[in-house]
């Protein structure tokens, strides 16, 4: 039955639309992180997400979302000149995450806003099948 | 007689099949919104039901003469119906052709509609079983 194949496409955007979610929660929480478990600043983060098929083989009409990686950004680190932090340099300067608060806050609401779509995605798809549980009633 | 009552309900009976199908192929568009270079997809849905009835042929397999030849309509189908690409309204960067309004306003018309087969369908079987008791 393929209706029931739309919980399976909509759950694997939610899953992914959370993992951003939580990818944008993690850069925002270190946002201002000069040290890592690593002793480097901490390094934006980004989810990379690609289309597969869902349900059973050979049915291509059903494609759900994946997050393949977690990718780290590669925009250059934001360099504050502080010569009182314990991290600064001998010229003063504190190399600092390269985390965009700005774009940080557009990945959450865009983010927010897919999973939205997705739930009522499925309750649309919910109705339908307790509909169709009902016919010649 | 049983082929008379399958007769009535075969119409309902595929164009929900195809609502059912085609709302799969909508959820996918809307779950794939940020995917980059994903392809909206949809179907026309009249010419797929004429297609699931048998009022057409449907498409033409082309045969091949040749290892070199490809293989022609091997394309993704529906019930025997061509699945098509969406052309992008205002196309983005990333590649992807998810246009959201287009794809809610497409998503709740088929859902309502397969509301309104389902009811007709209802109908139908309460007309056979009004004639069967009588």
């Amino acid at each position: 039955m393929s209706l029931f194949n739309v919980f399976n496409i909509s759950g694997s955007a939610m899953t992914a639309q959370s993992q951003r979610l939580n990818v944008v929660a993690s850069n925002l929480a270190n946002a201002d992180s000069a040290t890592g478990p690593d002793g480097k600043p901490y390094r934006s983060k980004q989810v990379v997400f690609a289309a597969t098929p869902v349900g059973e083989a050979g049915n291509n009409t059903s494609v759900g979302v994946k997050v393949t990686s977690v990718a780290e950004a590669n925009t250059p680190m934001r360099v504050v000149y502080d010569p009182k932090h314990p991290m600064a340099d001998e010229q003063g300067y504190v190399t600092m995450p390269n985390v965009n608060v700005v774009d940080e806050m557009v990945n959450m609401i865009s983010a927010s806003r897919s999973y939205q779509n997705n739930v009522e995605v499925m309750n649309t798809s919910k109705a339908m099948l307790l509909k169709t549980l009902t016919i010649g009633q | 007689m049983a082929g008379r009552i399958d007769n009535a309900l075969q119409f309902h009976q595929t164009a929900l099949s195809l609502r059912a199908a085609r709302h799969e192929l909508l959820a996918s568009n809307i779950a794939n919104a940020d995917t980059p270079n994903y392809k909206a997809r949809d179907v026309d849905f009249a010419s797929a039901l004429q297609t699931a009835m048998g009022n057409q042929g449907g498409t033409l397999g082309m045969t091949t003469t040749s290892s070199g030849h490809l293989p022609g309509g091997t394309g993704n189908s529906v019930m025997g119906a061509p699945v098509m690409y969406r052309s992008a309204v205002q196309p983005s960067a990333d590649g992807n052709t998810v246009d959201m309004d287009i794809e809610r306003a497409q998503f709740v018309d088929n859902s309502i509609r397969y509301e309104a087969s389902l009811k007709f369908a209802g109908d139908k079987v309460k007309d056979v079983l009004a004639a069967l008791q009588g």
